[in-house]
């Protein structure tokens, strides 16, 4: 699907008030349409409902109580039922999350201190997380033992902390980048998704690609390479971006925009390009931590979380 | 933690008095820097009973204030080269400004250039977010911080 309209803005959908202290980070529940999460530095994490009947989100529940300190991140299973949250307490719980209730199912320990990000793998079969204490963990959940999670292994590669974790959306290739200023891509030795987009506080964001047939037939060493730097539209750190599946890449900073770039279509001789597609000042009153586009493309709908303690809905849509 | 003092034997300078306010060079509803400077100036250093004027870690050219994007830029200077306080004077800017300045205010630390010996490493821990949040929430130097803003004057 083509996202050349030119009259295309960013609408807000709706304002989600509730948190009573900065909002890291949200997640769109991957099965279930129009739940999405919140994580917030009040140490809760808030569960959104959108009406079948009124279309407006409300708060369906607070999950409080377990972490002690600011939930940075969290994740839903592919099937939509689990969700992970971790928090600078050095913990990352898992919650079941059922229609009128929810239950804590596990809570895993081994980090030695701020627990920054966590993701599923696409089968669900596998979390990582990661932290200040420069690691990399993968936990492996146990059906047979109620759910359990076991450690499978502890990465050390990074010299700094590691800041995010990804999973590749169809391979369990796992992404990490750090503190120390470098991405790294691990798999283990036995979508599209050749490309990705990484943000930083160097006011830039930089589009990678590979070769996905040649990761996909178990090569090995299959190289990443730098195909593009989006530069000087942001003015402070770009805190998130996130690629949509019909091609639109949002970022949200330090500086309160949201703003949209999509592949320009006038490839050079250096490689495709991509240009600004909308720019929402003020999207927020304060910095931008987080932006994810729902699931259904077909909705357009785009979430974000800010150190003004707000959640908020925004549309893709063209302007009247 | 007291493996001896990093710096026993700081040079100290007489508080000064009352600051001139330039009237017509900033907004009325924004900040000045002159008034940034007066909550800082009296923040007790994390090692020795003076405030970071005395010890000339700020003065009011630490202030820097971009009033059209309420930007404000604090420079300190650390009393040595090698100083391992640095990070916790950061956090105690942070917290103070914090408390004095409206929400939307965007504040950058960093130390004066040249006058320490890990300047890039240590402006880059003043001013990584999710950092200094975790810091700030770490009950143990959250009470460090505190006792540096809120002690008496001297």
């Amino acid at each position: 699907m083509k996202v050349m309209d030119k009259n295309l803005g960013l609408e807000e959908v709706q304002k989600l008030e509730g948190h009573t202290d900065r909002v890291w980070n949200v997640a769109w529940n991957p099965a279930a349409d129009g739940v999405i999460a919140s994580c917030s530095a009040d140490k809760t994490v808030r569960i959104w409902e959108q009406s079948s009947l009124t279309r407006s989100w409300t708060c369906k529940a607070v999950l409080e109580g377990v972490h002690t300190r600011s939930v940075k991140s969290l994740a839903w299973s592919p099937c939509g039922k689990l969700l992970a949250t971790a928090s600078f307490d050095g913990t990352t719980c898992v919650w079941e999350i059922f229609a009128t209730d929810s239950e804590t199912v596990s809570v895993l320990r081994g980090h030695e201190s701020e627990v920054k990000s966590v993701s599923w793998n696409a089968s669900g079969s596998l979390l990582a997380t990661c932290g200040r204490d420069k690691s990399v963990w993968i936990w492996e959940i146990l059906p047979e033992e109620d759910d359990e999670f076991d450690t499978i292994a502890v990465l050390t590669g990074h010299s700094e902390d590691v800041k995010m974790v990804l999973w590749h959306p169809t391979m369990d290739v796992l992404f990490s980048c750090s503190y120390d200023n470098t991405i790294k891509i691990w798999c283990s030795e036995d979508e599209d998704g050749d490309k990705m987009v990484t943000c930083s506080d160097d006011l830039a964001m930089k589009i990678w690609k590979t070769d996905i047939s040649r990761m996909q037939s178990g090569e090995g060493y299959v190289p990443w390479t730098h195909v593009c730097t989006l530069s000087g539209f942001h003015d402070r750190t770009i805190y998130s971006v996130h690629w949509s599946r019909d091609g639109v890449i949002a970022s949200g900073a330090g500086d309160d925009t949201i703003q949209l770039f999509v592949d320009s279509d006038c490839d050079s001789v250096d490689g495709p390009s991509y240009k600004l597609l909308v720019k929402k000042e003020k999207a927020h009153e304060m910095d931008v931590n987080s932006v994810q586009w729902a699931p259904d493309k077909e909705r357009r709908l785009l979430a974000s979380a800010s150190d003004d303690k707000m959640v908020k809905i925004w549309k893709l849509a063209s302007e009247p | 933690m007291t493996l001896g003092l990093i710096n026993a034997n700081p040079v100290v300078q007489a508080k000064k008095e009352g600051l001139v306010r330039r009237e017509d060079q900033y907004r009325d509803d924004g900040v000045d820097p002159l008034e940034m400077t007066k909550y800082v100036r009296d923040i007790r250093d994390p090692e020795h009973p003076y405030t970071l004027e005395q010890l000339r870690v700020v003065s009011e050219e630490s202030v820097t204030v971009d009033d059209k994007l309420d930007r404000i830029l604090i420079t300190f200077t650390p009393t040595i080269q090698h100083c391992s306080m640095a990070n916790i004077i950061g956090l105690c800017l942070r917290a103070k400004l914090k408390e004095c300045l409206q929400l939307h205010y965007k504040v950058d630390i960093r130390v004066s250039p040249g006058s320490h010996a890990d300047e890039v490493s240590v402006n880059k821990q003043l001013n990584d977010k999710e950092r200094v949040v975790a810091a700030l929430e770490n009950p143990n130097l959250r009470q460090l911080v505190d006792e540096c803003i809120y002690s008496d004057e001297i």
